[in-house]
Parts: C-alpha cells; sequence; structure tokens
C-alpha cells in the first residue's frame, strides 16, 4: 500500500482534537465522577457513528443500523443471563461478533440496493426487529427490556465505581485504537472502492472491482461498530430496551455522523460529544427542547459546514 | 525509662480512644441544610393524566412539611424526573440525579416496568428507594433489598381481592377476556388474577388474551374482537390515558353495557370519565383509597388533604395522589423512627432504609405496615359505579374493603406459588368488611 | 375463522387502511413531483390531529353544534398543511433541490426534530381527546357488532373521495397535468414552460395537508401524545415503499393489503401485529426493491 499523500492522516489540527477527545473523556469524569456514564454512552454512540459514516462515505444512508447495538445489547444480555460468569470482556468481544455476523447476513441482501431503497429497507429491518423485541414479552421482556447484573471485567470482580472507570478507559482506548482502524480501512483499496460507489459507480466496475463486494465489506464493518457499541452501552446501563433500535436511535446516530463530519474518524466522536452535552444540558439551559435546538444545528450544518465539525479542521488556508 | 513507659501509655490510650471514636463519629452523620429527594413519575404521554396529580400532590405536602419546619429542621427539597421518556434514558436521568445532585432518597416508580430496573441499580448506588406506586410483586420477591422498600401493597393483594370482589358481585359468570397493557404489570397483573380465579372458579373459560402495547392510542380492533365473542366479563387493568381511551371506545361501541366491566385501577379515571363510565362497573382503587372512603370520609386529615387539593388542581384526588402521600408520609416516619433509634442525630441513608423495614405508618386513609422484606401491607377497596346527583361522575357503592392479611403471599414464598394455595373458604373469609348501599 | 370474523376483520381493515392511505398518499405525492422523501411527514399528521382537537375544544366552549364538527377537521387540515407545507417548501426544501439525495434527508429529518419539540411547546405532553363528531354521529350494527358510523363511513368515503378527486384532478385539470409533467421530468417540464417552482410549491401543500388531514380524521378516535408523528412515518414508509414511490393506486391498494393484513393479525395471532406492516415492507422490498406497482424508470445517464 503506498502511502498517500494526505494531509489527514498526519495533519496536526487533527491530532491536537484527538488528544484533546481523550483528555476531555478521560479527565472531566475524574474531577466529576458522575459523568463516567454519559462519557461511556457518549463513545459508544461515537463507536456507532463512526461505523455508519463508513456507509455514509459510501453514498449510502442507512437509517435502521441502530439494529445492529440494539441486537447486540440483546445477545450479550441474553448470554450474561445464561452464563453468568462470563467477563465483560469476552462480552464486549461477544456482541461485536454478533454485530459482525448480522451484518454479513444482512449486508448480503441489502448492498444490492442504492440510495433511497437502501436506507429504507435498513429501516424496515430495525422496525421489525424493534417490534419482535417488544412485542413477545415472554421471551424478550417486552418493552421493559432485560437487565444485566454486572459481570467481571478482566477478571476481577469490581464494584460500580471500578467497573466504571475501567469500562471508560477501554471505551476510550477502543475508540482510539478504532478511529486509527478505520482510517487506515479508508485508505486502503477496499476503502477506496467503497468511497468510489458513490462518486462513480460504473467506473468501479469497469476496473474489475464489485461495488456490491466493497459495500458488503464496508457495512459489515460498520454492523461491527454498532455491535461493539451496543455491548458496551448494555454493559454500562445493565438494562437494554427495544428504544435501543427505534428508528429514530438510528437517525441520531446518522445525525452525530453528519455533525461530526465524516472525513475522518475523529468527527464521529466530536459528534457524540457535542449531542451528548447538549442533551444532557437541555433542561438547564433550552428547556428541554433539545431536539429542536439540534434539528436547526443540523439544518445550518448542511447548508453551511457540510463537512462537518472535523470538516472546519480540514480548512486549507489560504495561499 | 518510668517516663517513657508512661508516654507509650498514654499514647496506646489516647490512640484506643480514637480508634473507638472513629465508629461512633461515623454513625453520627452531620445533619444536611437540606434533604434531596428525587420522584420519578410519569409528566409526559398518555400516562401523565395520572402522574401529574401525583406531583401536584407532592408540592401540596412538601410545602406544608418544609413550612412546619421539615424532618427533624431539615427542609426537603424534591426533583422531579419524568418516567414518560422511557426505561434507558429514565435510568440515565436517575443515575444523574443521584451522582450529580446527590439525592439521598428516591421515590420510584408509577411503571412497574421502570420499578424493575431501577430496584437493583439503586441497591447498587446504596440510595433508599420508596416504590411509591408501581405494583408488580415481582420486584421484592426475586431478591432481597436492603435499600428498596415499598409503602403500598402488590399486585398480589390486589388481584386477589379483584377477583373476590367480582366473585361476591357476581358469582356465576361464565367467560372473561382481559386487555391488560403489555408490559410488567399488565402481564404480572393478569397472571395472578388468572391464577386466582383457576382455584376459586375452575370452570371459568378465557376466551381472549389482548396485550395492546403501553400507550396505545386505539383499540377499536380489540373491540370488535371482544364484541364478537360476547364475553360476560372483561377485566382490564390499565391505568391512567390508557384506561380513559379504552373505556371512551368501549362506550362509544356498546361494548361496555354488553359485558360486565372490571376495572381494578379505575377510582384513578372517575372523574375524568364522568358519565362515559356506566353504572355496575367494577372498579377497584389500588388500596383503600377513594374520598368518599366509608370510614373515614369525615377524618380531618383525609378530608382536609381532599379539599386542598381539590382547591389546588380543580379535582378530587386519585389513587396516584394517595400513593404519593403514603410515600412521603412513610418516608418521614422512617426519618422519624431512625432519629429516635440514632438518640437524634441525623441518620445514615442505611439507617434509614433498616428502619423503613418493619415501619408502621398511616397516609391519608388506613394505616400501612412495611413487613421484614419490604413489602407494604395495604388494605383494599373495591365497589361498583353508581351515578348520583351529588355527582358529575359515578360514586362507588357496594363497598367492600380487603384487609391485607388474607391476599398476600407469606415473606419468602412467591406469590405465584401462593395463589395456587388459596382456598374457596375466602370467599366468606370474615375479615371483609361490607358497608351498607348508599343512599341516593 | 368463520365468515363472519372475516367480515368484522376487513370492516375494522378498511377503516384503518383509509387512515394510512391518506397520510401515505400525502408522501408519495411529494416524491413523486418532487424526488423528496419527506421525513417530517409524519408531524404534519401530528399538527393536522393536535389541530383538530383544539379546534373542536373551541368549537365546543364556543357553543358550535356537533353537526359542525366535520367541517372543524377539514379546516384544521387545510390549515396545517398550507401554513406548515409552505413554511418548510419555501424556506428549507427549495434550497436543497439540487443537493444530494442523503442532505435532503437529514433536512426533512431535522426539520422532524423542530416540529417535535415545537409540537410539545404548543400542546404540551398530556393527551388530548376530543371525540364529538363520533358521539355525534352515533352507532351502526353489522352482524350485531356495534360499530360507530365514524369508522365505518366517514373514514373510508374520505379516503375514496380524496383518491378519486385527485385521480381526476392530476388527469382531467390544468394544474394537475402540469405537476404529472413535472413528475415525468422536471427538465423537459420547465423547459416546456411550467413554472416548476410553483408546482412543487402546491405539490407539497398538497402533500402536507393529506397529511395532516389522516391526522385530523384520526384525532377523533385516538388520543393524541408526543410521539404519533414518529409511529406514523414509519408506518407511511412501510406503505409508501411497498406500493412503489409516486404510485398513487398502488399506494390505495397497499394500504388496503396492510390494513387488512394487520387487523386479521389481531384476530388471529394478535402478537403480531405490529410487525405486519414492516414484515410486508421487507418481503415486498426484497423481492421487488423499487415496489409492487412501480413502472420501469429509464435510467437516466
Amino acid at each position: 500500500m503506498t502511502k498517500t499523500t494526505t494531509s489527514k492522516m498526519t495533519s496536526p489540527k487533527i491530532k491536537i482534537a484527538g488528544v484533546l477527545l481523550v483528555l476531555f473523556a478521560l479527565g472531566l469524569p475524574m474531577i466529576w465522577p458522575w459523568l463516567k456514564t454519559p462519557m461511556v454512552v457518549a463513545t459508544s454512540f461515537g463507536i456507532a457513528a463512526l461505523g455508519v459514516s463508513i456507509l455514509i462515505r459510501s453514498g449510502q444512508l442507512s437509517f435502521g443500523h441502530a439494529m445492529f447495538s440494539c441486537a447486540a445489547g440483546y445477545a450479550v444480555a441474553f448470554t450474561a443471563r445464561a452464563m453468568p460468569e462470563l467477563d465483560s470482556a469476552v462480552l464486549i468481544l461477544l456482541g461485536t461478533a454478533f454485530g459482525a455476523v448480522m451484518g454479513m447476513v444482512i449486508g448480503l441482501f441489502v448492498v444490492r440496493y442504492r440510495a433511497i431503497f437502501f436506507g429504507m429497507l435498513n429501516l424496515a429491518l430495525s422496525m421489525v426487529l424493534f417490534s419482535i423485541l417488544g412485542k413477545f414479552y415472554s421471551l424478550t421482556g417486552g418493552t421493559d427490556g432485560i437487565r444485566l447484573a454486572r459481570p467481571t471485567f478482566f477478571g476481577v470482580r469490581m464494584e460500580r465505581d471500578g467497573f466504571e472507570t475501567t469500562l471508560l478507559v477501554v471505551a476510550v482506548v477502543l475508540a482510539v485504537a478504532l478511529a486509527w482502524g478505520v482510517q487506515r480501512y479508508m485508505m486502503s483499496i477496499a476503502g477506496q472502492a467503497l468511497t468510489a460507489v458513490k462518486t462513480n459507480e460504473t467506473r468501479l466496475e469497469y476496473v474489475g472491482l464489485s461495488a456490491n463486494r466493497a459495500l458488503w465489506i464496508g457495512y459489515v464493518i460498520s454492523a461491527a461498530l454498532c455491535g461493539l457499541s451496543g455491548a458496551m452501552f448494555a454493559l454500562m446501563q445493565g438494562l437494554v430496551t427495544p428504544e435501543m433500535g427505534y428508528w429514530v436511535r438510528s437517525g441520531e446516530i446518522v445525525f452525530i455522523s453528519i455533525l461530526g463530519g465524516v472525513g475522518h474518524p475523529v468527527g464521529a466522536f466530536l459528534g457524540a460529544l457535542v449531542f451528548e452535552f447538549v442533551k444532557l444540558y437541555s433542561a438547564a439551559l433550552f428547556t428541554g427542547a433539545w431536539q429542536m435546538v439540534l434539528g436547526f444545528v443540523l439544518i445550518g450544518l448542511v447548508f453551511f459546514v457540510p463537512t462537518g465539525l472535523s470538516g472546519l479542521l480540514f480548512r486549507k488556508e489560504p495561499k | 525509662m518510668f517516663t517513657t513507659k508512661i508516654t507509650r501509655l498514654m499514647l496506646a490510650a489516647g490512640f484506643a480512644m480514637t480508634a473507638l471514636a472513629l465508629p461512633l463519629a461515623q454513625a453520627q452523620t452531620a445533619k444536611p441544610a437540606e434533604l434531596k429527594i428525587g420522584i420519578t413519575t410519569f409528566t409526559s404521554g398518555p400516562a401523565s393524566v395520572f402522574g401529574v396529580p401525583a406531583k401536584q400532590a407532592a408540592e401540596i405536602y412538601l410545602e406544608d412539611l418544609n413550612a412546619a419546619g421539615g424532618i427533624n429542621g431539615v427542609k426537603v427539597v424534591p426533583t422531579f424526573v419524568d418516567e414518560g421518556v422511557g426505561g434507558d434514558k429514565l435510568l440515565s436521568e436517575y443515575r444523574r440525579v443521584v451522582q450529580e445532585q446527590g439525592v439521598k432518597v428516591m421515590l420510584g416508580s408509577i411503571s412497574s416496568g421502570s420499578c424493575n430496573i431501577v430496584a437493583p441499580v439503586a441497591e447498587d448506588l446504596k440510595v433508599l428507594n420508596i416504590l411509591w406506586d408501581c405494583g408488580t410483586e415481582k420486584v421484592l420477591e426475586e431478591r432481597r433489598y436492603r435499600y428498596v422498600v415499598r409503602t403500598q401493597a402488590n399486585a398480589t393483594t390486589e388481584m386477589v381481592a379483584s377477583v373476590l370482589y367480582l366473585l361476591r358481585q357476581k358469582p356465576n359468570f361464565k367467560t372473561i377476556a382481559v386487555v391488560n397493557q403489555d408490559y410488567a404489570w399488565g402481564r404480572d397483573s393478569w397472571e395472578l388474577f388468572s391464577h386466582t380465579l383457576k382455584m376459586l372458579k375452575p370452570d371459568v373459560k378465557v376466551v381472549a388474551e389482548l396485550f395492546p402495547k403501553f400507550g396505545a392510542s386505539d383499540f377499536s380492533t380489540e373491540i370488535s374482537r371482544l364484541q364478537a365473542l360476547r364475553p360476560d366479563v372483561i377485566l382490564s387493568t390499565s391505568w391512567g390515558g390508557d384506561l380513559d381511551t379504552f373505556v371512551r371506545q368501549s362506550a362509544q361501541r356498546g361494548l361496555i353495557k354488553n359485558s360486565l366491566f372490571v376495572l381494578p385501577l379505575a377510582e384513578s379515571s372517575l372523574e375524568r370519565l364522568g358519565t362515559t363510565l356506566p353504572d355496575g362497573v367494577i372498579v377497584g382503587a389500588r388500596g383503600d383509597h377513594y374520598f368518599l372512603h366509608p370510614e373515614l370520609k369525615d377524618d380531618p386529615k383525609l378530608k382536609n388533604f381532599v379539599q386542598k387539593f381539590k382547591a389546588k388542581t380543580g379535582a378530587y384526588p386519585i389513587y396516584s395522589v394517595y400513593h404519593m402521600i403514603q410515600a412521603l408520609d412513610g418516608m418521614v416516619a422512617g426519618y422519624d423512627k431512625a432519629i429516635k433509634a440514632n438518640k437524634g442525630q441525623w441518620p445514615s441513608t442505611e439507617q434509614v432504609a433498616d428502619a423503613m423495614h418493619g415501619l408502621n405508618f398511616r397516609g391519608l386513609t388506613r394505616e400501612v405496615k412495611i413487613r421484614a422484606d419490604g413489602q407494604g401491607l395495604e388494605d383494599q377497596l373495591l365497589g361498583t359505579t353508581r351515578k348520583t346527583a351529588a355527582y358529575p361522575f359515578p360514586v362507588l357503592d357496594k363497598i367492600e374493603i380487603y384487609p391485607a392479611e388474607m391476599a398476600i403471599a407469606p415473606v419468602g414464598q412467591k406469590s405465584v406459588d401462593w395463589v395456587k394455595t388459596i382456598k374457596p373458604e375466602l370467599l366468606r373469609d370474615p375479615r371483609i368488611k361490607t358497608f351498607p348501599p348508599i343512599a341516593n | 375463522m368463520n365468515q363472519e370474523l372475516f367480515l368484522l376483520a376487513m370492516l375494522d381493515g378498511l377503516s384503518y387502511a383509509a387512515l394510512l392511505f391518506l397520510v401515505a398518499l400525502g408522501m408519495t405525492l411529494v416524491f413523486g413531483v418532487m424526488r423528496i422523501l419527506n421525513m417530517a411527514h409524519g408531524s404534519m399528521y401530528a399538527f393536522g390531529g393536535y389541530f383538530a382537537a383544539t379546534l373542536g375544544m373551541w368549537a365546543v366552549a364556543a357553543k358550535f353544534s356537533p353537526a359542525w364538527s366535520f367541517v372543524w377537521l377539514l379546516v384544521a387540515a387545510l390549515v396545517v398543511g398550507a401554513v406548515m407545507g409552505a413554511v418548510m417548501e419555501i424556506f428549507l426544501l427549495r434550497r436543497i433541490y439540487h443537493k444530494e439525495q442523503i442532505l435532503q434527508l437529514l433536512v426533512t429529518f431535522a426539520a422532524f426534530m423542530i416540529f417535535e419539540d415545537l409540537q410539545r411547546l404548543i400542546w404540551g405532553s398530556q393527551p388530548y381527546f376530543v371525540s364529538n363528531i363520533v358521539n355525534y354521529l352515533g352507532v351502526a350494527e353489522v352482524l350485531g357488532i356495534t360499530y360507530t358510523r365514524y369508522q365505518l363511513m366517514v373514514l373510508p368515503g374520505v379516503a375514496l373521495v380524496v383518491f378519486f378527486g385527485l385521480r381526476h384532478f392530476l388527469k382531467s385539470s390544468s394544474t394537475g397535468r402540469q405537476i404529472v409533467a413535472v413528475a415525468h421530468n422536471r427538465e423537459v417540464a420547465m423547459a416546456m414552460g411550467i413554472d416548476a417552482r410553483r408546482i412543487c410549491l402546491l405539490t407539497f401543500v398538497v402533500g402536507s395537508m393529506l397529511g395532516a388531514l389522516g391526522g385530523a380524521l384520526a384525532s377523533p378516535t385516538t388520543s393524541l401524545v408526543p410521539g404519533i408523528g414518529a409511529d406514523m412515518i414509519v408506518l407511511s414508509f412501510a406503505v409508501v415503499a411497498t406500493a412503489g414511490l409516486g404510485q398513487i393506486e398502488g399506494t390505495l391498494i397497499t394500504a388496503i393489503l396492510i390494513g387488512l393484513t394487520r387487523s386479521f393479525a389481531v384476530y388471529l395471532q394478535p402478537e403480531s401485529e405490529v410487525l405486519v406492516p414492516y414484515l410486508i415492507m421487507v418481503l415486498v422490498l426484497l423481492f421487488r426493491p423499487q415496489g409492487l406497482f412501480s413502472v420501469a424508470q429509464a435510467r437516466r445517464v
């Protein structure tokens, strides 16, 4: 793989942004311990948004990706209930794997479609899952969901405080690793083929690469990331509910991707942080109308800053 | 050498005294400037017609309490959390309120689903959680809690009493259908009701079990189906906006005239539904909560509160209001008991939690007792609707009150198992209190 | 399942289908002409319902006879559709025609988020239930089952009137044919002198009115709470996608299909009732991604 000259990889602004995010995520909860939960939630949303942004780069918008985090969360909850001695690390891997496998299967059908049909099919599938989870009370706990007891982490049984700190550190480490990994992926042939699905799919086929295949790979990765996000969320909350898979949740993940910008993985986490912050303090600042605020922000972004917050960091200096 | 020995002795003594004093000092938590409590209730969605009056009741109660000095001089400051946002978001808010705002006592929740979720979290966070309105019996039966108590009855008592009342009023019905909300309460209450019914009247046939989703806004298909099946009795443990919609739509289609409706939670909808409810509907109050309580309607505490509530909100109190007052009265009684046991010092959360177990106190109606497992014993009132000239909505006639002791599983036994041991003699139990029919 | 239950399930399904049709029609019309999938369409439904309830309560207070109730429902739908539709089209949609589809979807999603909170700010979060018209029209008996006349006759009646009216309008009137022209090929239509901007504004307003009409007609029989907009959007998606975007006749048939299947599900297998519309959508899209009734579109290179 030739090292493509891209300012994105080595841009100092991006690096600073990334470092600041990590400091934020780890440092703030040290001062205010109650922030640990929102930080883990924000990080897991960021990882899901990272997955969705991969697809956005291919020009496809999925309003159904929350189904992967939801299904992975339920898989973790069912497994933890059946085998309570399993470690959290194992459960996280399990959730990710579940998401990936589900993505492989669903992806086989879904990657044949483009644009609106792609979006709608994903939406429909997520609503099927949502309805099933909400309705079959005896199997899935219905709308009340399923609770998880706190498992061990890395073999150690911890109190709530230690567990949350460990989960936070693991989340942040994973976020950094995945951001780097996704960036490498986007630079690789598979990743660039994915981007070509958006820019010129016919030419991609002419070159001999299968557009559907490229999209499928991207889809599986995005599903795995959403699965990971769902597993972490489930462990943090100790609860999974069908709401995790509702279409509005998918929309929020998409929103975070766009807010942060899909140009660089750091955008997904920037977006997630801003999103969580607005939601958390909406009662104090916006009299609870956080959806309206974010709606206006999104419109503003689309018109003025379509590359998102991370795009602001890329702006080339005028010569 | 002599001095060093004495010095060492004195040092040792001093050390020993400090070592002994430390735990004593810890037991004496400093009296806080104010006691922060959190209250979860529905302030949005269909259930808000049920949750908002409870919020108003809490505000009235705490205003009076603080005006009288609070608990042992400490004012009580509430934070309200909306249950209508869903279990997931509720949990996040719950955690934030406890961890960020330093709330010491939580009153949660209305929804049985929410209670199942917050109870283990409360135990984990070591915050006292009073289950102030939810009914599922499972939450206190599946696990022993130190920090979670319930200041009201549970589904077992309520459903057993409902079955008894139904059979005493209408001993010879053949078919029954159920329309319950699809979540913990709807499912658990039906499980207990149907098992109890089967023990007391084995030949009854269940013709339909319908579980529309919580917050459903349209029951037309369910109503059509019920009309086709024509059951003698239709049971619904729905409440709030869901019950209102179901009753209204049933009334529009005439279903409520053709089948006997048994609505154990409908006391909370009487005023809102008004004349939509015909005579003859069996209504329960999840406790003995009724502003025209046959024993207590002239009792000063109840009467004054009803007047105050009506003056402030324009409506009569419903059972969610009574439950809220009961929970707050229970909390105050618990604190008083713990303070007394702690020789006048402000107690720790653990001490209050322990004091709540085994507590006897009174809300607005009959006394409530909390058992060793944290479950409350609350007597149940049921009646039949009847229109009178005195009120623009039906009042309850043929009232009967069922003491809690006769209708609850013993400590340590699961209700689902206990109801299978109910004997038909319970129908004629002398502890059941009946009252003369109301004058017109 | 015997014949009696079959007929009853059909009657229930048809009145539900009527509502679905009206809302889905608005969405599919907008897509057909403007190629925009409006994610805020459910908000039109919600606002239509709430405003109808408000008008209904005002009418009662102003001592109007209940015979006027139907008029208030129509007025509510027209006002909401006109105001919200025009505002959204002029300030928002007009500026994103040239943008890529993803961004268009996002903008309408943002509009949905704004409307959700706006609705809560205006009407609060407690439920509304204003059913004067239902009580006024009374009941009718079919096979021993009592139905409300509103459900049996008004809902399907309005749906049919709208359907035939719209078809006639699109085929026969000048404006209607201009709309069809713009739907087929916007550039060519503009080249022929059709004011596409005006047509698009008109279409969007009409589409929003249809969505609001669905909400207004639903309001007497359901309780209005926050979130009904979000629920209705996915349901309309299911209908629209299954039928084929932009297909009016197809939408009617699909709405009936989904409405009937759902009500049969309640009779036969109640647990699957909520699942049915999405299951149908998935099955149809998997085998015929362009929908059941769409015509093949020549690909423009």
